[in-house]
């Protein structure tokens, strides 16, 4: 028996792999998704202008 | 198609009516624009040019360097008299300026604090989760001290006017030095085109050089109505950037869903499209 359809003998594993699943790929398309839209908009977004505006002083503490 | 009009006497006709009408309809609207009685286009105001703003299309966010320089235009002009209700100085925090940036600008003000044992009221240092306070205690006193007109709340004024940041932009930046000849304004109104009606109670309030940018941008008018401007869309639509990148999410995976179901039909429906039917009539 394959990999893939030893996935749907039993319920509870079918479900553990759909919710497994899910995760891995919201996981990974979000963090994809995000570097592509951050790439996109390099220089407009806070932390690519913070610098410019800080002079490398208070840059990380407390804030985001 | 159409049989060709063969009399030239016919042919004369069609080509005056038509010049009747276009001539008509360009005098009426010419009239139309003259005049700013109740549904001209003086009347709804002049219709402002589309701007390239950087945040406009699908997937682009605010310029936030554009962000915090408006806040400084917000806040050392237009704060003067109008207030910004629904902004937080947290909402600030992580968009235009650090979050000791943003105490610092509330610890300077005095917010009201419990009273005290005696029920005397007390005062307090601003914190993080205030709101940024208005000019003025009530609308009566706002429209006291500015002849009568209220300075309407600017938290949502980008979506609430038509033509939206190219609006703003044309309003603040669209002052003539002089009213054009034969308009009459109310006493205490400034001429605006863009304003509907042409009269509005505010006066122009950007001049170059009034305020002093920290990043070293030239404060031109243009560019302060510019960064006002964004600083304003911020404000009304402070989800715009996560908005925008949760529509591409959406985008993506509607559209591998539609493409698996377009798939996925077509897996189902091949055996029985591709199957033939053949009768084979009971031999006697
Ligand atoms: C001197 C006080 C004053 C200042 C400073 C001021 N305004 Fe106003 N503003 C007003 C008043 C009064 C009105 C109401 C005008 C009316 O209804 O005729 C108004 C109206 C507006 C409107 C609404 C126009 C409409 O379509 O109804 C906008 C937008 C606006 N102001 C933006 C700004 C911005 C941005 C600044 C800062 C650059 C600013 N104002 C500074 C007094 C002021």
């Amino acid at each position: 028996m394959s990999f893939i359809a030893s996935l749907f003998q039993r319920n509870s594993i079918y479900v553990a792999t759909i919710f497994g699943g899910a995760f891995a790929f919201q996981g990974f398309f979000d963090v994809a998704v995000t570097k592509w839209y951050e790439n996109h908009n390099k220089g407009k977004l806070w932390h690519d202008v913070k610098g410019k505006f800080l002079d490398g002083g208070d840059e990380d503490e407390d804030d985001e | 198609m159409f049989r060709a009009v063969s009399t030239p006497l016919a042919q004369k006709f069609i080509t005056g009516a038509v010049a009747t009408t276009g001539l008509g309809a360009s005098y009426l609207l010419y009239q139309d624009s003259i005049t700013a009685n109740a549904m001209t286009a003086a009347e709804h105001g002049l219709h402002p040019p589309a701007y390239g703003w950087s945040h406009n299309g699908m997937f682009e966010t605010f310029d936030h360097a554009s962000i915090r320089r408006g806040f400084q235009v917000y806040r050392d002009v237009c704060a003067a008299c109008h207030s910004l209700d629904r902004i937080a100085w947290r909402n600030l925090v992580g968009v235009s300026h650090t979050a000791s940036e943003a105490k610092a600008f509330c610890e300077e003000l005095e917010y009201d604090d419990e009273p005290d044992d005696e029920g005397a009221p007390r005062k307090r240092p601003g914190k993080l989760a205030d709101y940024l306070p208005s000019p003025y205690e009530n609308e009566q006193a706002a429209r006291a001290a500015n002849q009568g007109a209220l300075p309407p709340d600017l938290s949502l004024i980008v979506k609430a006017r038509h033509g939206a940041c190219d609006y703003i932009f044309s309003l603040l930046t669209g002052y003539p030095d002089e009213p054009p000849a034969g308009v009459v304004l109310p006493p205490g109104s400034n001429y605006n085109p863009y304003f509907p009606g042409g009269s509005i109670a505010m006066g122009r309030v950007l001049f170059d050089e009034l305020v002093e940018y920290e990043d070293g941008t030239p404060a031109t008018t243009s560019q302060m109505a510019k960064d006002v401007t964004t600083f304003l869309n911020w404000a009304a639509e402070p989800e715009h950037d996560d908005r925008k990148k949760w529509g591409l999410k959406a985008l993506i995976v509607t559209s591998s869903l539609y493409l698996v179901a377009i798939w996925v039909k077509r897996f189902k429906w091949q055996p029985i499209k591709n199957r033939k039917i053949r009768f084979d009539p009971p031999k006697k």
